[in-house]
C-alpha cells in the first residue's frame, strides 16, 4: 500500500509535470516547426532568387562601369562612361520610347479588346468553349513559333497581302516589316494577337468571381445591361485589370522575342526595343560591360515602375496581403 | 557575320535539323584516313582525348565530322574525341567564359580575323606555325586570315566567295547574252531586266548583314590593296576611298535595283526571304555567298534549279584604285587552345584539311568551297566553280565584320544596314568602327 500511496502521492506531481510542461512545450514546438516551415518552404526558392536574381543583378552592376568584352579580366575600368553613352545615344532612346509606345498601345487598344471578348465569352451561348479555346490558342504557342510565321505571313507579296487584295483591299497593302513608320505597328499587332488571350483569360476568371446575385439585383432595380456592366462588373472586374495592365506593362518594357526574329530591331532601328538594344550591343557584339549597363538601365526603369504601380495603384488590391503581415 | 549564315545554310538545305548526339566512337569510319597523321608521336604516344566544339550542330557536317573523328581514332588509336555541336552564336558568349577558364576545349570554331585577334589576347591559343609549317602552304592565301601576327593561330577548312548568283533562265528573257563585267553593264543589264518586267536584285535587308556586301564590295573596288590592309588593321576608314564607296553606293541604290520592300526582307528564310526570291524565279540574281546554292534549293519545288544559277564576279568600277580581281571573302576553321594535347591537335587539323576529308566535306557537306585546292576537282556545280576559279585567282578580302574585331565588325554592319534603310550618312558609315561603341 506504502508503495501504492506513494505512488498515488507521486502521481499528482508526475501528472502536474508532463502538464505544465505541455502548456509551454509546444508554444515553443510552434515555434520551431514555424521555423522549419519557413526553412523548408522558403530557403530553396530564396537560394534561387539570390543565385539567379540579387548576384547577377549585383555583378551586371559591377560590369557596367568596366570596358569589357568578355575575354580576359576586368581591368578596363570606365566609371560612368557606358551610363553616359547608353543615355546620350539616340538609339537608346528611342528604343526606350518604342517600349513605352507598345506599353501604352497595349492598355489603350488591348484591354479594351480583352474585356469585350472576356465579356462575351462570359456568356452562355452556343460554342463559347470553343471561342475560348481559339482566343487562347495564339498564347500557347511559342513566342519564336509566332514570330517565324508572322515573318513568313507578312512577307512582301506573301499571305497577308494576298489575302487583302483577295478580298478586295489591295489599297491596304503596306511594307509591314520594311516601313520605318510602320513597322513598330505591325508588331504590335503580332503582339496583340499572341497575347489577348492570356489578358482575356485572366478577365474570365476575374468575371467568374463577380456574384451572378448583384447584377440580378441591379437589374431588377431596373439598371440596363450597359448600367449593369459599367456600374457592377467593371468596378468589380478593377482588381484584375490592374494586374493586368501591371502584367501587360512589364512585358512591354521587355519585349524582346518576337521583335528580334522579325525585325532584328530594323529597319533603321525603328523597332529596336530596349532588350533587343541589349542583346545588339552586348551579347552580339561582345561589349559586355556596355550591355550590362543597358541591363542595369531597365532594371532600373522596371522596378520603378513596378514600385510605383504597387503604391498607387495596386495597393487598394493588395492591401493586407503583400504590404502588411496578417495577423 | 559569316558565322551565322552557315548554319542557317546547313539547317536550310536539310530540312530534317534533328540534332544526334550519337558520340560512339566506333560508328561509321572514313575511307579516307590517308592524309595528315603524319605525326609519329601522336599514333603512337599516351593516350589523349581531344575537346572539340564545332558549329556542325545540324545535318549533314554533324554526321560528317563524327566520321571524321572515328576515322582519325581508327588510324590513331591513341586519340579519342569528345564532341560538342554548338550553334555559331552561342560561341559569342561560350567563348569568352572558356577561354576564361583552365579547361577550355582542345579545337575550337574559329571564324579567324579580328575575333581571333579577341581570343589570341587571352593568351590561351596555340601557336600552330611550327607544327603545321611543312605543309600549311598548301592552303595558299587561305590560310592568312587565321594568322595573328604572321603566326597560325587557326586553320581554315573551308572558303567563302561573295558574288552575284543570278538566273540564266531570266537574263536570257531580258536579252542578256552575257555577264555584267563593269558597273555600267551591271546597271544597264538591271534597265533591261525591269523592262521586261523582273525584279533584277534580290536584297535580304531585314537580316542586316547581305546589304553590307554592296558597300564591301564598292570599298574593295574603290581602295587598293595596302589601303585596305592598313585600314581594317587600324580599325580605321577615314581613307577618301570608303567616302567613294559610300557615293558609288548612293548612285547605284538610285537606280532601284532591288525587291519593294528589301528591308523587311529576311535572307534566307522562306519562299520570301531573298534566296528565295531567285529561286522561285521573282528576282533574277541576289550578291551571296557560295552557300547560296545550299540555301536555294530548299527554298523551291523546281528540281533543276541548280543548273538554273549562274555566277559572275563582282563588275570592275570606273577609276577604282583596288584590282578587278579581288573578291570578298572568309571562310570557317579551327584554332586549337594550350590545353590541348600537342601534336595530337595540330595533326588532327591537318588532317581535316587533308585532301580525302576535303572532299568528303564538299561532297557530303556541301560545305562550299574546300580549304585545301586539290579538293576542288570535287565540284561538280559549273557556279561554283566559276566562283571558286575567282577565289583562287585574286585577292581575298575578308568580310569586314569578320576581318574588324567583333564590336567594330558588326556596328560597321549596322551603319550599313541603318543606311540602306534611308538613315545615316557617308560619315555614320566610316566612323562606325572608330567610334568606341558605335551606339
Amino acid at each position: 500500500m506504502a508503495r501504492t500511496n506513494s505512488a498515488v502521492a507521486a502521481g499528482p506531481e508526475t501528472i502536474s509535470g508532463p502538464a505544465a510542461t505541455s502548456a509551454r512545450p509546444p508554444a515553443q514546438r510552434r515555434r520551431l516547426r514555424k521555423r522549419i516551415e519557413l526553412t523548408v518552404l522558403l530557403g530553396p526558392p530564396l537560394v534561387l532568387f539570390v543565385g539567379f536574381v540579387i548576384v547577377p543583378m549585383i555583378f551586371a552592376a559591377w560590369y557596367s562601369f568596366y570596358n569589357w568584352n568578355g575575354f580576359g579580366p576586368l581591368n578596363d575600368f570606365v566609371g560612368v562612361q557606358n551610363y553616359q553613352g547608353v543615355f546620350s545615344g539616340p538609339v537608346f532612346r528611342e528604343s526606350l520610347l518604342h517600349n513605352v509606345i507598345i506599353a501604352v498601345l497595349s492598355v489603350v487598344i488591348q484591354l479594351p479588346i480583352s474585356i469585350a471578348l472576356a465579356l462575351l465569352l462570359n456568356r452562355r451561348m452556343r460554342g463559347r468553349t470553343v471561342l475560348r479555346l481559339v482566343v487562347f490558342a495564339p498564347y500557347v504557342l511559342s513566342e519564336a513559333t509566332a514570330a517565324v510565321m508572322w515573318l513568313l505571313l507578312l512577307q512582301p507579296g506573301g499571305f497577308v497581302d494576298a489575302l487583302l487584295k483577295g478580298v478586295g483591299l489591295g489599297g491596304l497593302v503596306h511594307a509591314w516589316l520594311a516601313s520605318t513608320s510602320l513597322v513598330l505597328y505591325t508588331l504590335f499587332a503580332v503582339i496583340t494577337w499572341k497575347f489577348i488571350g492570356f489578358g482575356i483569360v485572366l478577365l474570365l476568371a476575374g468575371l467568374q468571381g463577380i456574384p451572378p446575385e448583384l447584377r440580378e439585383a441591379a437589374a431588377i432595380d431596373g439598371a440596363t445591361p450597359w448600367e449593369v456592366t459599367r456600374r457592377v462588373v467593371l468596378p468589380l472586374l478593377g482588381p484584375t485589370i490592374r494586374i493586368w495592365i501591371f502584367l501587360a506593362v512589364i512585358g512591354s518594357l521587355q519585349l524582346f522575342d518576337i521583335v528580334w526574329i522579325m525585325t532584328t530591331g530594323g529597319p533603321a532601328d525603328s523597332s529596336q526595343t530596349m532588350l533587343t538594344y541589349l542583346f545588339f550591343n552586348g551579347v552580339q557584339r561582345t561589349q559586355f560591360g556596355y550591355g550590362a549597363t543597358v541591363s542595369v538601365v531597365l532594371f532600373a526603369v522596371s522596378f520603378v515602375f513596378a514600385l510605383a504601380y504597387q503604391r498607387f495603384a495596386l495597393r487598394r488590391d493588395t492591401a493586407g496581403a503583400v504590404t502588411r503581415a496578417v495577423g | 557575320m559569316r558565322g551565322s549564315p552557315k548554319p542557317v545554310v546547313i539547317a536550310m538545305a536539310v530540312a530534317a535539323a534533328v540534332t544526334i548526339a550519337a558520340c560512339s566512337s566506333s560508328g561509321s569510319s572514313s575511307s579516307g584516313n590517308t592524309g595528315g597523321g603524319s605525326s609519329a608521336s601522336s599514333s603512337s604516344g599516351a593516350k589523349v582525348t581531344l575537346t572539340w566544339w564545332h558549329n556542325g550542330n545540324t545535318q549533314p557536317l554533324e554526321g560528317v565530322w563524327q566520321s571524321v573523328a572515328n576515322a582519325y581514332h581508327a588510324a590513331h588509336p591513341n586519340v579519342s574525341f569528345s564532341i560538342d555541336p554548338i550553334q555559331s552564336d552561342l560561341f559569342k558568349t561560350k567563348m569568352p567564359i572558356a577561354l576564361k577558364s583552365n579547361n577550355p576545349p582542345d579545337i575550337y570554331q574559329q571564324w579567324g580575323g579580328g575575333q581571333e585577334v579577341d581570343h589570341f589576347k587571352t593568351g590561351k591559343l596555340f601557336n600552330l606555325t611550327p607544327l603545321v609549317s611543312s605543309w600549311v602552304s598548301e592552303l595558299g592565301s587561305a590560310a592568312a586570315g587565321w594568322q595573328v601576327n604572321g603566326q597560325q593561330y587557326g586553320l581554315p577548312y573551308d572558303q567563302h566567295v561573295v558574288g552575284f548568283w543570278y538566273r540564266k533562265d531570266l537574263f536570257a528573257k531580258a536579252g542578256i547574252t552575257s555577264t555584267p563585267t563593269t558597273l555600267a553593264d551591271l546597271e544597264s543589264d538591271d534597265t533591261k531586266l525591269k523592262s521586261h518586267g523582273i525584279v533584277p536584285m534580290a536584297l535580304g535587308g531585314g537580316s542586316q548583314w547581305p546589304d553590307a556586301f554592296f558597300w564591301e564590295y564598292f570599298a574593295v573596288r574603290e581602295c587598293s590593296t595596302s589601303v585596305l590592309q592598313q585600314s581594317i588593321k587600324a580599325i580605321n576608314m577615314t581613307a577618301p576611298c570608303f567616302s567613294q564607296a559610300t557615293k558609288d553606293l548612293s548612285a547605284f541604290m538610285a537606280t532601284n535595283p532591288f525587291q519593294p520592300a528589301f528591308n523587311g526582307t529576311q535572307a534566307q528564310q522562306g519562299a520570301g526571304s531573298s534566296a528565295g526570291l531567285v529561286a522561285n524565279g521573282k528576282a533574277a540574281m541576289e550578291l551571296q555567298g557560295d552557300w547560296e546554292t545550299a540555301v536555294v534549293p530548299s527554298l523551291t519545288t523546281d528540281k533543276n534549279i541548280i543548273s538554273e544559277l549562274g555566277w559572275f564576279p563582282f563588275p570592275s568600277v570606273p577609276g577604282g584604285a583596288g584590282t578587278p580581281s579581288t573578291v570578298l571573302g572568309g571562310g570557317d576553321g579551327f584554332s586549337c587552345t594550350t590545353a590541348a594535347p600537342e601534336p595530337a591537335c595540330a595533326d588532327f587539323l591537318q588532317y581535316v584539311d587533308s585532301t580525302p576529308v576535303q572532299e568528303k566535306l564538299v561532297t557530303q557537306a556541301n560545305i562550299g568551297l574546300p580549304a585545301n585546292t586539290q579538293a576542288e576537282s570535287v565540284l561538280t556545280n559549273p557556279a561554283l566553280k566559276a566562283a571558286v576559279q575567282a577565289h583562287d585567282g585574286g585577292y581575298v578580302a575578308e568580310y569586314f565584320d569578320i576581318a574588324f574585331p567583333q564590336a567594330p565588325g558588326l556596328a560597321l554592319d549596322a551603319a550599313l544596314a541603318n543606311f540602306f534603310a534611308g538613315k545615316g550618312s557617308n560619315s555614320t558609315i566610316v566612323n562606325s568602327v572608330s567610334s568606341s561603341s558605335g551606339h
